[in-house]
Formats: structure tokens, C-alpha cells, sequence
């Protein structure tokens, strides 16, 4: 099978649209908290903690879309540990973020091991079954690419278009962008930059958190550690790559996935069997370092990203 | 709320904060114990005795901190000049690689040399490693957070290539796992029979060594000046992106001093789990020592209790150990805080 034959494949893009789901929730959470100035370096263990939650509280008999909520909720939560400490405080946002990542992470790995103390291999759930829309789910290529995907890949693409008409159309997206661009700007109009920031943390961390979820609850049906591995990192990149835009996002996302489900399948070839499997596992990395090269020159940083409000000073 | 700076804060304002941070910490780690079925009054207990209770506690201890106060030198480094270096690990790993490659015999230098010169190149290797990020940032204005962090991810694959490839030890039993180091690569023990090594030894002087470099020259001038005001710094005439280069540099060596200490001092070969994370660790050391390098030896010292004292306790009453971590997460939030409310007093409005 050679390369042409692969990327005209539907189960080729059937795989990258899956990849890209979790890409797509924590990528827009991660935006969302820029947008409002605030770095968000908890992404890669809110993942985690997501992750776990869902699957957790589908395990122990709540529905599924409870245990989507469940995830948001317990991302929220550690968005909410984030935000205080960073926005009403001011303090470091490398630290606190890299700080909130580490204890999200501990706090699951401790909580899996009480909850499941004596297993060797996690239990799998009865996960998110692949809805096929139908008439479009028959378009060729296209349609099961993109129409016969779990509900959470489908409420994935929905959020891009949500986030987007509030952020552009709407008094609160104009409000949280100018958050990040001129908080002294949005205080004089009698809003609370600290209101709007924290806010935004939270609703940014639970997305995140959704995008964990994803994880077990749509792709691997169960938790394992370190399944994260790095794809928070990557969404950071991501946000960077789509110049802060949700659409844009959304469409770097896809094209990493895509790279993504290719490595795999070149890794199945006679080539790819003569190459270390490890140079294909670092290709995602090195897409993304690639990434952040070509778009940094002309990205439109939020202004007030990483800045720390304090009112009254001017 | 709003933050307002106190002029001069007493003894009970610099000392109550962080006291109460590490007192909570250890409240949150006995309840989350007693979650676990286990007696949450013994806790702080078994974690004091586990971390210093006996001489073997206490050389484990030490042993804990030795990569770590290389790598908080590192990050406080690093940070002082506000480069974002998350990558220590991956630099780690770049000394710890040369120790593994050229300290099997393949460099036959005369012994007195051998161990210095495995040091310099191991150095050198974790300096270029961070050299990468650093060149992208000033260069290409790409952000250095997630270049070094990815990087730790692609440095990781390539040492583990490495290890199921090239370096593999054909006596490993088909383990991932390096040569062993001929004895003359070893770092010797700093007194006979005491499991500790001379790693240590260079950690301490490493550690003043970066406090002379800080306080006492340019270019620890130049470095503190870039972290503070980098418009400032370019307009007093400061070369800005040089002196993040020369910092990245040195920032990258002390990390990969972590992984030759590692190597040549404790374990003797290179195996994949060779760092439990030490990179990013020091990031917390660094925090808690306020970026202060001889501070640095006391934070690695308290990281390093907390791993080792807290490890211990949770065998001992049979808790997951990754109550180690949290405690060390916790630590870090609540004393970033802490250290703010130490000079800022929290006005209502």
C-alpha cells in the first residue's frame, strides 16, 4: 500500500477525525483560558483527571453523557485551583499551572489505586458506539471520515462552532477577549477581569477535562496510566499553530491527527518496519516544535497573556 | 480583592504563611491516608522517620537530593533570567547518555582525567540540548515552554531507541539497559562504607559555585537584569539574547550534571526509568527555594525528605505512593502563596 492509497482511504480519516476529538476539546479549553490571558500549563494532568473521572463514574453505573459531566466537573474544579491562584493572586502561571498538572495527575493515580487496588488490567466500559448520521454517513470518504463518528467526536466539531459565536458574537466573548488583550480596559467598564478570567479557567479546564474523558470513554474504553502521554503539550502547541482562533484550531488539529493516523500506518509498511518504532513516535513532537516555528512569526498573541491584573495599579 | 505590598513585614508575617502551608500539606496528606484506611495521626511520623529516622534513611535522603539540586540550579537558572526552561529532563538524559556511551572504555583517558572530562562533555551535551529551544526563542520568537517540554518527549524515545538498539547491553538479559561503566567512570564514594556518592559532593560546590556566578559577576548582573526588565535591560545596553543564550547554556549543563551524577555515581549503566521525573521536580525545588542557589540545597533536601519520607510511610500503613506527589504538589501551591502573603497583605473591598 503506498502513500496515495493510504490518505485515500475512509478509515484513514475515519482514525484521524477520532484522533483529533480529544485534540479539539482541550485545544478550545486551552483557548478559551488564553483568550482570557491566563496560560493554562494544568492541561496535560486536568487530561488526566478527566479521563479517569468519566470513566470512573461510568464504571461505578452513572449514563454515559453524566459521565461527560462528571469529567467537566472535576476539570473545573482543578481550573478553579488554577485560577485563583494565578488571576485574584497573580502568582506564577508556569509554576501554579505546572503545579496544578502535577497534583491532578497524583490525585488520579491515588484515587485509581483505591478505587481499583488489586487489578492488573482496568476493567473496560461500555463506551460511546459510533452513530452513523444517516444519507451523509454514505457520502464516500468523506461521510464516514466525518458522519460516522461517536457523539462525542460530533459535540466536539459543535463547541468549535459555539466557542466561536460567543467569542466573536456575543457582549461575553468581547468581554473575555478583552480580558486578554485589556483588562484595565474591562475594568473601566465596571466588569470584573477577575470574575471573567477565573470564569474562564474553569469553563477551559472542564473542556479540557472532556477531552480526557474522550479518551476512555470513546477511544480505549478504560484508564491506563500515562495514556495522556503529552497530548496536553500538544494542545498548547495547537492553540499556538491556530493563531487563537477556534477555527483554525480545529483545522490544526485535524492536520496533526492526520499525520498522526499516517505514522501508524507507515509504521505497518515493509518501510516502516526497517525504521525504530521510537522515530515514529517523535514525528508528532517534532510536527508540533515545526508548527510553533512556522506560525510564531506572525501569530497575534493576546496581549495580556501571562500579565496579572491588579486593580489599582496602573 | 486586591494585593497591597506590606513595607515591612515582622518575624510572624515572614514565618506564619509558610508554616501554615507545610502544616496544611501534611493535614491534607494524613486525611487523604485516612481515606485509604490508614491511621491519619501516624502519618507526619513515619514520613519524619522514613526521611531521616535512621542512617540509612538519611544517606537515601541525601541520595534523593543529589539529581535535585542540579536540577533546581538548573530551573533557578533558567528562571532567574525568565527562560522557561521545562526541559531539564531531556537534558538529563543528554549527560547521563554521554556517561552511558563514552564511560564503558570507549574514552581511555588517564583516570584522574576521565571522571572531570566525562563531566565537561556531559555538560556540553545538556547544554546543546537546551541550546535548541533557546536559539528557537530568540531567533523565531517561539515559545520555550513548549519546545523544551516537547523535547523531553523526543529525547525520551531517542534514549530509548538507543537502549533497545546501539547501546544495548548484550549481558542485559535482553533488558533495555546499558553497558556497565568501567570502574574508573565511577564517582567514588565521599566516605568509605557510606552508601554516598561524590555526586553529592559536587552538587554542594555546584550550588556555590552559581551563587558566586550570580552575585558576584557580569554575568549574573546581566542575567538578573534580563529577568527582571528585558526592554530595560536592551536599553541599558544589556546584549538581551545573548545572555539568554549564556544562560540556556548553563542552564542545560547543571541538568545534565543530574544524569552523569546519576549514572556515574549511583546506578552505573543507563536504563530508561533512570529519572523519576527529577526535570521537572526542579522546577518545584527551584520555586521553593525562591530561585536562590544555596537555597536550592535546602529545597532538594525537603523535596527530597518528603519523596523518600513519604515513600516509606505509605508502605508502611499500605497507602498508594502516590501520596508522595500530592504532598509535593500541594507544597508547591500552597508555598508560592504563602510566600506572596509573606510580603502582601489581602485588602477587601
Amino acid at each position: 500500500m503506498d502513500l496515495f492509497d493510504i490518505l485515500l482511504s475512509a478509515s484513514f480519516w475515519t482514525a484521524a477525525i477520532r484522533i483529533a476529538s480529544p485534540l479539539i476539546f482541550a485545544t478550545l479549553g486551552e483557548l478559551i483560558c488564553e483568550r482570557a490571558g491566563i496560560l493554562n500549563l494544568g492541561i496535560e494532568g486536568i487530561m488526566v483527571a478527566g479521563a479517569f473521572a468519566g470513566w470512573m463514574a461510568v464504571y461505578s453505573g452513572v449514563d454515559l453523557w453524566t459521565g461527560v459531566a462528571v469529567a467537566f466537573v472535576v476539570g473545573a474544579a482543578f481550573g478553579l485551583i488554577h485560577g485563583v491562584l494565578t488571576v485574584p493572586f497573580g502568582l506564577s502561571q508556569h509554576v501554579v499551572g505546572l503545579g496544578v498538572t502535577l497534583l491532578a495527575t497524583s490525585l488520579t493515580y491515588y484515587a485509581y489505586r483505591l478505587a481499583l487496588p488489586e487489578v492488573t488490567s482496568p476493567p473496560k466500559i461500555d463506551a460511546f458506539q459510533p452513530y452513523e448520521v444517516p444519507l451523509l454517513s454514505d457520502i464516500p470518504l468523506i461521510g464516514p471520515a466525518l458522519f460516522a463518528q461517536t457523539p462525542l467526536t460530533y459535540l466536539a466539531f459543535a463547541l468549535v462552532a459555539v466557542v466561536s459565536l460567543v467569542l466573536y458574537r456575543t457582549p461575553l466573548g468581547l468581554a473575555l477577549r478583552a480580558a486578554g488583550e485589556n483588562p484595565a480596559a474591562v475594568a473601566a467598564q465596571g466588569l470584573s477581569v477577575t470574575g471573567l478570567r477565573v470564569g474562564a479557567v474553569a469553563v477551559g479546564s472542564g473542556l479540557m477535562a472532556v477531552g480526557g474523558a474522550f479518551l476512555t470513554m470513546s477511544a480505549f474504553d478504560s484508564f491506563f496510566f500515562e495514556m495522556v502521554n503529552g497530548r496536553g503539550w500538544i494542545c498548547i502547541a495547537l492553540v499556538v499553530f491556530g493563531a487563537w482562533r477556534p477555527g483554525k484550531a480545529l483545522l490544526g488539529a485535524i492536520l496533526f491527527a492526520a499525520f498522526d493516523a499516517l505514522q501508524i500506518r507507515i509504521q505497518q509498511t515493509p518501510l516502516g518496519a526497517n525504521v525504530p518504532y521510537q522515530v515514529f513516535l517523535m514525528m508528532p513532537y517534532f510536527l508540533s516544535i515545526l508548527a510553533l516555528i512556522v506560525m510564531s512569526r506572525r501569530a497575534e498573541v493576546p496581549a495580556a497573556l501571562m500579565v496579572p491584573f491588579n486593580k489599582g495599579e496602573r | 480583592m486586591r494585593l497591597e505590598p506590606i513595607a515591612n513585614p515582622g518575624i510572624a508575617r515572614t514565618l506564619i504563611p509558610p508554616a501554615l502551608a507545610i502544616a496544611t500539606t501534611v493535614v491534607i496528606a494524613s486525611l487523604l491516608a485516612m481515606i485509604a484506611g490508614a491511621n491519619p495521626f501516624g502519618v507526619l511520623g513515619l514520613i519524619l522517620k522514613g526521611a531521616a529516622g535512621s542512617k540509612f534513611a538519611l544517606l537515601e535522603t541525601l541520595n534523593r537530593a543529589t539529581p535535585l539540586i542540579f536540577t533546581g540550579l538548573s530551573v533557578a537558572v533558567a528562571f532567574r533570567a525568565r527562560l522557561w526552561n521545562i526541559g531539564a529532563e531531556a537534558q538529563l538524559y543528554a549527560g547521563a547518555l554521554v556517561v552511558a556511551v563514552l564511560g564503558t572504555g570507549m574514552l581511555q583517558w588517564p583516570p584522574g582525567l576521565l571522571l572531570p572530562g566525562l563531566a565537561i562533555l556531559a555538560m556540553i551535551a545538556g547544554a546543546l540540548v537546551l541550546l535548541i529551544p533557546a536559539l528557537l526563542k530568540v531567533r523565531f520568537g517561539v515559545d520555550e515552554v513548549v519546545t523544551t517540554l516537547l523535547f523531553n518527549f523526543i529525547f525520551l524515545l531517542f534514549v530509548s531507541m538507543l537502549l533497545e538498539g546501539a547501546l544495548k547491553d548484550p549481558m542485559g538479559m535482553g533488558w533495555p539497559k546499558s553497558a556497565r561503566l568501567i570502574p574508573e567512570a565511577r564517582l567514588p564514594r565521599i566516605i568509605d562504607g557510606l552508601r554516598l556518592h561524590w555526586g553529592f559532593g559536587l552538587a554542594l560546590i555546584s550550588a556555590v559555585v552559581i551563587w558566586i556566578i550570580q552575585a558576584r559577576t557580569t554575568l549574573g548582573y546581566e542575567i538578573r537584569a534580563v529577568g527582571l526588565n528585558r526592554n530595560a535591560a536592551s536599553f541599558a545596553g544589556i546584549p538581551v539574547n545573548r545572555v539568554l543564550i549564556k544562560t540556556a547554556l548553563l542552564s542545560g549543563g547543571l541538568a545534565a550534571l543530574a544524569g552523569y551524577s546519576e549514572v556515574a555515581g549511583l546506578k552505573g549503566s543507563l536504563t530508561l526509568d533512570l529519572s523519576p521525573g527529577f526535570g521537572y521536580t526542579g522546577i518545584i525545588v527551584a520555586m521553593l527555594a525562591l530561585l536562590n542557589p544555596l537555597a536550592v540545597i535546602a529545597a532538594a533536601l525537603f523535596v527530597a525528605g518528603i519523596f523518600v519520607g513519604a515513600d516509606s510511610m505509605s508502605r508502611a500503613v499500605g497507602v498508594p505512593t502516590y501520596l508522595a506527589d500530592i504532598m509535593l504538589a500541594t507544597a508547591l501551591l500552597l508555598m508560592v502563596l504563602a510566600i506572596l502573603l509573606t510580603r502582601f497583605r489581602v485588602v477587601r473591598e
